[in-house]
């Protein structure tokens, strides 16, 4: 089994969120990156299965230097080798046109990769690298298993469960149940600095999105507490004070 | 998981200024010699050039600590069957109990600073860290250093899994402080093959679920003990019922029995006799891990402490908002600093020393042994600072959690008790506090550190005119750094002048022990803060340094107050006359310093870990 699991680099989801040159742009001094959330279940559930089923697993980011601590990281968890696309995730076509040129290459049997990022939350680059490389897309995967040369995935859908067979190569957009996080081991992190980091320059720089400004959300309001018994005032107050009924 | 390792991002100039990846020759200083030598910002190791792989290695500890032990805290407390060995096999399993263990018998022989940043980070764990210190310091350290190579080949790479747990068996009723007066026999039996132990042994951490124990016992009549191998499963080991305690109520505490329990003699551990001094060696790692993990729970109460703060409204607004709850935080963050930047300089400091003595082709396990007992006045400094800072940071975290720092439904009520037995256990800090004395009057004696001779120097400075001018001008800290040297000056005549005076006799004047160890400590710790700033001055600039100089200035300009009092009373207790009016005189002439905006500085601290949510440093 050939794994790809696409990892994404983003700001630790307590960081403080800040914008500079007219909020153009992301504040990137003093933050810390981690492995997007959902990239790290694709990962932990790529490693589940490398120890199944035996093969490979592979960590692909496109990104640049400073996110070697994160991709470090994936392979003390458990990837055998990591590729990185030299170069700042400019949208999410951009990445993915970068993933499908990794993707045709590899010859991979299965191509992992959280469901959305955490950073700019698109959720729209499997869709992407699935069309460019003419390959079934499904997401989100909550369950993956391979038997018999298939993979058998379920999910949940409005109302109830959903569940899939695929043909492998497919790609997948992982959230969690798939697996629990994993913490790398120490002889993991001891031997991550040994394992290949092949950085590659990017194709092309055609992007589909132009970010125009970023702002934050309003600040909460102050929160205003009803007795449960009291439905009443509980309607009174949205018909009248918030207006939404 | 939120990352906690990585303060200052690495950019290329520190990266490549970084000594752990290109290992900068460092030139092994003596322990112990920081009191008379001037150190360098470039000779000390700071934990901001931790490297990329150890930080992560911190961070896993992290992220095992934050899953698999805060989440339990009342099992663990409730002694549920099996949980805390459960834990141990887990952190087993990640690799975290054979930091210190070489590969070659299954651990991961990582440097000794490495094992300090684990223990710092586990530190933050309650009764979990009392029974990964015991199983990874005091209950397997001796089987290292001491053991035969068949002894470490049976034992180390089960105790680095996990597979097997341990204790280490040294008070006794009447044995606390006082070790070496135990009682526990071993009788060698006719047949020449066995000690036949009788004793019986307390206190014992990881007691109720330990596969092998390490028992100190007398043999025969010896005037000192030795220690040996136990496994559970030998006959004669009983043991009581779980002692009921104040905190780390999660730690297995057992007293345990010895009835004619036979050991196979191959079991003894080093040489017949030597068992307290493998005691003691042991204990200065344990010292100075516990003032490192002291570190680690310290800056876990910071950040509960300044998130309920922030959180928690009186008056219409957030109580870290008020100036006594930021004087409050601001303190607690620079103790904290302090003691973080005292630990790793010592650390690397062994570490060097170790590294040299194996060049100069010493056994490997015999240089760590010799390079902590090099310095085992810092590892004391550092146990003794790290327990009181603890409680000092417990302490204020209960009172800014008010009502709910009482309660047991909030987590300041399990802390406050579990931090309590850090000042008692690993020696109690008074034991410590005059050990470090003892240490460095009886170096200063055999020649090995010229104590006498800077006393000297500093008993004619006495006579002279006092020279005006030092101190000036106008680079960072360099007031600060005259105020250091005149600090120590001051320890060199007040400790000087006291053995002069009570030769011999010092050794029962406690109380004037410990005024010399209260300044010993205050003058490491307030050197140690400096110097870790100005070499990260140097690495990021003055402004991204704020917080970190003005808990530098506020640590010393507390310390200078400390080091004064404690001075004084030692002079009036020992000297009188003339004598005592010219030392009172450079005393005063030794602690001038310029009023400091404490306030200011102190708000600016806590501003900076209310914006960051925690311990920002």
């Amino acid at each position: 089994m050939k794994i790809l699991v696409c990892i994404t680099n983003v700001p630790d989801t307590t960081s403080r969120i800040a914008f500079i040159n007219n909020d153009t742009e992301f504040d990137k001094s003093g933050i810390q990156y981690v492995i997007g959330p959902y990239d790290d279940f694709a990962l932990a559930r790529a490693v589940e299965l490398k120890e199944e089923l035996g093969g490979t697993v592979t960590a692909l980011n496109v990104g640049e230097a400073y996110g070697d601590p994160v991709i470090r990281k994936a392979l003390a968890i458990g990837a055998d080798d990591a590729i990185r696309i030299n170069s700042f995730p400019k949208d999410s076509f951009f990445v993915a046109k970068q993933i499908a040129e990794v993707v045709k290459k590899g010859g991979y049997d299965l191509v992992l990769m959280g469901r959305e990022s955490s950073d700019f939350n698109g959720g729209q680059v499997h869709g992407m690298v699935g069309e460019m490389v003419g390959l079934p897309v499904v997401s989100p995967v909550m369950k993956l298993d391979i038997e018999n040369g298939k993979a058998k995935i379920a999910r949940e859908i409005d109302g109830g469960k959903e569940f899939l067979e695929v043909n492998l190569p497919f790609i997948a957009g992982c959230q969690e149940p798939i697996a629990e996080w994993k913490i790398p081991n120490m002889r993991g992190i001891m031997s991550a600095r040994t394992k290949p980091l092949q950085v590659l320059e990017p194709v092309g720089d055609e992007t589909r999105i132009s970010l125009k400004k970023f702002s934050l959300p309003p600040e909460k309001g102050e929160v205003k507490m009803i007795d449960e018994d009291n439905v009443e005032e509980l309607v009174q107050l949205l018909k009248n004070e918030a207006k939404v009924i | 998981m939120h990352n906690k390792f990585t303060n200052f991002r690495e950019t290329e100039t520190t990266r490549k200024s970084r000594p752990m990846e290109t290992k900068v020759e460092r030139q092994a200083i003596k322990g112990g010699e920081f009191l008379i030598r001037e150190t360098l910002p470039e000779e000390i190791f700071i934990p901001e050039e931790f490297s990329e792989e150890q930080k992560m290695m911190a961070q896993a500890c992290q992220d095992f600590i934050d899953k698999e032990v805060f989440p339990y805290q009342d099992r663990i407390d409730n002694m549920e069957e099996g949980f805390m060995a459960g834990l141990l096999t887990k952190a087993g399993e990640l690799g975290l109990l054979g930091v210190s263990i070489p590969e070659k018998y299954g651990g991961l022989g990582m440097s000794f600073n490495t094992s300090m940043l684990i223990a710092e980070v586990i530190g933050s764990a309650g009764s979990f860290s009392t029974a990964q210190g015991a199983q990874t310091g005091i209950g397997t350290l001796p089987i290292l250093y001491y053991g035969t190579e068949e002894q470490k080949q049976k034992y180390l790479p089960g105790l680095a899994s996990a597979e097997l747990k341990t204790c280490y068996c040294l008070s006794e009723p009447d044995a606390g402080s006082d070790a070496n007066s135990a009682k526990t026999k071993a009788v060698l039996t006719e047949d020449g093959k066995f000690y036949s132990i009788t004793g019986q042994k307390m206190w014992i951490s990881n007691g109720g679920f330990a596969d092998v124990l390490l028992v100190f016992a007398k043999i025969e009549d010896d005037k000192d003990l030795s220690t040996f191998i136990l496994e559970r499963s030998f006959d004669g080991i009983t043991m009581n019922e779980e002692e009921k305690k104040m905190g780390i109520k999660g730690s297995s505490t057992r007293q345990i029995f010895f009835n004619d329990c036979k050991v196979p003699v191959e079991n003894l551990l080093g040489e017949r006799g030597q068992g307290f001094k493998i005691a003691l060696n042991v204990l200065n790692i344990g010292r100075i891990k516990l003032g490192v993990a002291a570190i680690g729970a310290c800056k876990h109460l910071i950040d509960l402490s300044v998130n309920y703060g922030i959180e928690r409204k009186q008056f219409g607004k957030s109580i870290v908002e008020f100036g006594a709850i930021q004087h409050k935080l601001a303190k607690m963050a620079t103790k904290t600093y302090a003691c973080e930047s005292a630990s790793y300089r010592a650390g690397q400091d062994i570490e060097d020393k170790i590294d040299a003595l194996i060049k100069e082709g010493m056994d490997e396990q015999q240089a760590k042994l010799k390079g902590l007992e090099e310095f085992a006045i810092e590892c004391a400094i550092i146990k003794v600072h790290g327990s009181e800072i603890l409680d000092f940071a417990v302490d204020e975290g209960v009172q800014i959690f008010g009502g709910m720092g009482y309660s047991a439904e909030a987590p300041m009520e399990r802390a406050y008790r579990d931090a309590r037995i850090c000042r008692i256990y690993e020696g109690t800090n008074e034991i410590n506090r005059l050990m470090l004395v003892g240490i460095l009057i009886k170096r200063a004696m055999k020649g090995e550190l010229d104590v006498m001779g800077k006393a000297m120097a500093v008993g004619k400075e006495l006579q002279s005119v006092p020279s005006f001018g030092n101190g000036q001008g106008g680079g960072l800290f360099t007031k600060e750094k005259e105020t250091i040297k005149n600090l120590k000056k001051i320890i060199l005549m007040v400790a000087g002048d006291a053995v002069q005076t009570l030769g011999v006799a010092m050794k029962d004047e406690q109380e004037i022990l410990m005024n010399v160890a209260d300044m010993m400590i205050e003058i490491y710790l307030a050197e140690s803060t400096i110097l870790r700033t100005e070499k990260l001055v140097a690495l990021h600039g003055e402004e991204a340094c704020e917080s970190q100089i003005n808990m530098s200035q506020l640590y010393l300009y507390e310390a200078v107050d400390k080091i004064a009092i404690a001075a004084k009373e030692a002079l009036a207790s020992f000297s009188s006359g003339d004598k005592q009016k010219v030392m009172l005189m450079g005393l005063k002439r030794f602690t001038k310093t310029e009023l400091v905006n404490t306030k200011k500085l102190r708000r600016q601290i806590a501003r900076k870990m209310i914006d960051n949510k925690g311990y920002a440093f």
